[in-house]
């Protein structure tokens, strides 16, 4: 069976509070805090972008699970944010881990579901053994314009998944995807910031693609909420995730442990495949998790996993890289105007 | 002149509706009219259409014409117009039907109006309804609506005993209403500290002292009083249709607090019907934010200028009060697509008057009025209608 072989995260060790965001534009920080569930996001340090960020969790879940980097046959990046308009992150990150040059490589962009689906095209490469090891990789410094609603949210980290067939941690079951042409947020070529459609990324976005892959998931494995242990929904704030497992029928309890987004803030490609990540930390064999990323434009992808033995023998070792909530501690504060340096929101004269 | 009548009332829900467009809206709401007063399409001898701005919310102009073909009447070459006066659109629409009918010229018509507005972002909207004001003088020098109605309200609180929780209280008042109306935007009901904890708009109008961006469309069908019986047993008689004009910016008027052109064309609508402020049970006004009720019930004389704020604290214009205003939950709940609004006003007065008002029902209701404004108040459309 197809399924994850290793994984690994990576988030800057900055964090900017929703707070002192809130000061700057005059804004209610404990409104906003309230209506997002978010209180601080992560901030990349000057030198990190969705490629450093792709290669440290690449790294990281290379850690775990010693394999020969060069039986990598594809590297693929979903990220919003990569450096590049064209040159592809793919082949940085595969070159940093030494898997090339006998691999194919791109990047993928679906808003913050990118990196799902940077998942299933590994998965398909695996299962028609065209590849020994896919890697698909989420990462993404995120983009809020200067007092913005998504400015509160927009945060920095990625996480990385080896799928293949050899003895994997978490077996992927089955997956499925929902997909519209929906414009309820986007950017175009060489605007700094993307725009949105307010409260048009709800409903007719989010709720509508993450219930309907929900459900067509459900229906083509005849499984239900109560089936899985663990649930991770993408998470652009605390309220929608909590919001769509409810109307789903997952509990608290199923969700809390991936939902990572009050400390972490919005981390586009990155945010589904981190909270997947965060349960995979704490998994036991056995565990069923059930996930459903978003991305706007729009669609999602659901996916039906089981954590094997794997996970707590053999040769994949967990703590030989750091967990979410180990990257989630000792965060470094700034304040806004060291927020603006890092983020690159000064114009420099040159 | 001839006596006119209300036959029939349509109206869609108000809301965020992404996935209804503008023709589909309007055929809705002429739908429900035409089943409600038991009419086929062939009848109609004339429609007005109250919209402010097709042209900017969605790019369509030429709105009398396409909305008389998506009614499927394009082969019936009816007369059908577009009336335009910002947010009064709906209320001039309605004058021009209830004229067109007292002439002798149509017998039966109808009156509708319809905004789509959330095709465009909220800066696009905002700045669309701009247009309702002065260009030149207050749009370009970056007045908004917002901060127009926001200078009437610092002028009028300077002046008078206005405290900022009585201004609340107006918003209180109209989402109690919108909870118990169907067809409004917000279903909700707030506490004054809902309003005072939301977010400031122009000081002193926070979030919840303005109406909101809304998608809706509203029909009502008049026909001479003589015939109605013909199509309802509830026929509603259209007491009083006036309108006044007053000065397109704010900053050249008499008094900002004071809005000369719902004075005069309350008067007027008051002398027309031979009534006073004291007969009228009910009064739909146009509280397009907060402060705009305030100066509405004082400038149509249901209290002294100065009074409205402790008047409404004191719940007079609550549904168990002395006179109940915007029992239809007023533009803050129920929602406001400009050029629909002034017919929504009449739909909820009829219906209140027809006894059909559910929740929000006023006992033994008889006359009703209703105050539809265009921009600061440079347009004014009042009607008064009663049981026959």
């Amino acid at each position: 069976m197809v399924g994850i072989i290793t994984y690994g995260v990576y988030i800057p060790r900055y964090r900017i509070k929703v707070e002192e965001i809130a000061r700057v534009w005059g804004a209610n920080a404990a409104d906003i805090s309230g209506g997002l569930g978010v209180f601080e996001k992560s901030v990349p340090d000057l030198d990190e972008d969705a490629a450093t960020i792709a290669v440290e969790a690449a790294r990281n879940a290379l850690l775990r699970r010693k394999i020969n980097p060069e039986d990598i046959g594809a590297v693929y990046v979903g990220s919003e944010s990569h450096p590049y308009a064209v040159k592809p992150t793919a082949c940085t990150v595969g070159e940093a881990i030494g898997a090339t040059p006998n691999m194919t490589a791109a990047d993928f962009e679906f808003a913050c579901k990118a990196g799902t689906a940077a998942i299933q095209s590994c998965m398909g490469l695996v299962k028609s053994e065209m590849i020994t090891y896919g890697l698909a990789i989420g990462s993404d410094v995120s983009q809020g314009a200067p007092s913005d609603a998504l400015e509160y949210t927009a945060a920095a980290g990625g996480a990385a998944f080896l799928i293949g067939r050899d003895d994997p941690i978490a077996t992927i079951h089955h997956t499925c995807s929902f997909t519209t042409d929906t414009p309820d947020f986007w950017r175009r070529e060489g605007q700094d910031y993307p725009r949105h459609g307010g409260r048009f990324t709800g409903e007719p976005g989010y709720f509508k693609h993450v219930e309907g892959a929900s459900r067509l998931l459900f229906e083509q494995t005849g499984k239900s909420p109560e089936d899985y242990t663990y649930a991770v929904f993408h998470q652009p704030n605390a309220k929608f995730p909590q919001k769509v497992a409810k109307n789903l029928g997952f509990t608290t309890e199923q969700i809390a442990p991936g939902l990572v987004v009050s400390r972490l803030g919005n981390t586009y490609s990155g945010a589904s495949p981190i909270g997947l990540a965060a349960i995979l930390d704490i998994a036991n064999p056995g565990d069923t998790i059930f996930v459903c990323s978003f991305g706007s434009g729009a669609g999602s992808d659901a996916f039906d996993i089981e954590v094997t033995d794997a996970i707590l023998q053999g040769k994949f070792r967990r703590d030989a890289a750091p967990g979410v909530e180990q990257l989630l501690k000792n965060p470094i504060y700034l304040d806004y105007a060291r927020y603006a340096v890092h983020k690159g929101k000064i114009v420099m004269q040159l | 002149m001839r006596d006119v009548a209300v036959i029939g009332i349509g109206c869609t829900t108000f809301g965020e509706k992404w996935s209804i467009g503008f023709r589909e809206l309007f055929v809705e709401a002429g739908a429900l009219a035409l089943e409600d007063a038991q009419l086929s399409g062939e009848k109609i001898d004339a429609m007005y259409i109250g919209n402010m701005s097709a042209g900017r919310f969605i790019e369509q102009e030429h709105i009398g014409a396409l909305i008389a073909d998506y009614a499927g009447l394009a082969t019936h070459h009816i007369p059908s117009t577009r009336v335009e006066a910002a947010c009064a659109s709906g209320g001039l629409a309605f004058r021009q039907a209830v004229i067109a009918v007292a002439s002798g010229m149509e017998d039966i018509v109808v009156a509708a109006g319809v905004e789509k507005m959330t095709d465009v972002e909220p800066g696009a909207s905002t700045d669309t309804l701009t247009g309702a004001a002065d260009r030149e003088w207050e749009g370009f020098v970056g007045a908004t609506f917002p901060g127009l109605y926001a200078m009437i309200a610092t002028d009028y609180m300077h002046r008078y005993p206005l405290t900022r929780e009585q201004l609340a209280q107006v918003a209180v008042k109209n989402h109690y209403n919108g909870a118990r109306n169907p067809i409004a935007q917000f279903q909700q009901e707030i506490t004054i500290e809902t309003v005072l904890r939301s977010t400031m708009v122009a000081e002193p109008l926070r979030l919840f002292d303005c109406s909101p961006i809304t998608d809706g469309a509203a029909a009502v069908i008049v026909a001479p009083l003589d015939r109605a019986r013909e199509f309802t047993d509830t026929p509603i008689k259209v007491l009083a249709s006036t309108q006044a004009s007053d000065t397109i910016t704010l900053h050249d008027r008499r008094d900002i607090s004071t809005l000369d052109a719902t004075v005069v064309a309350g008067k007027r609508a008051f002398k027309m019907a031979k009534l006073s402020h004291k007969d009228i049970d009910m009064v739909e006004v146009h509280d397009c934010f907060s402060i705009a009720e305030i100066c509405a019930i004082e400038d149509l004389g249901f209290c002294r200028k100065g009074e409205a704020g402790k008047f409404t604290a004191d719940g007079e214009t609550a549904l168990s009060g002395k006179i109940p205003v915007n029992t239809s939950g007023g533009l803050k709940a129920c929602g406001h697509p400009v050029g629909a609004t002034g017919i929504k006003q009449v739909y909820e007065i009829v219906q209140q008057l027809r006894n059909e008002a559910g929740k929000r029902q006023i006992d033994d209701a008889k006359i009703g009025m209703t105050h539809n404004v265009g921009g600061t108040g440079a347009t004014v459309a009042i009607h008064i209608l009663g049981r026959v």
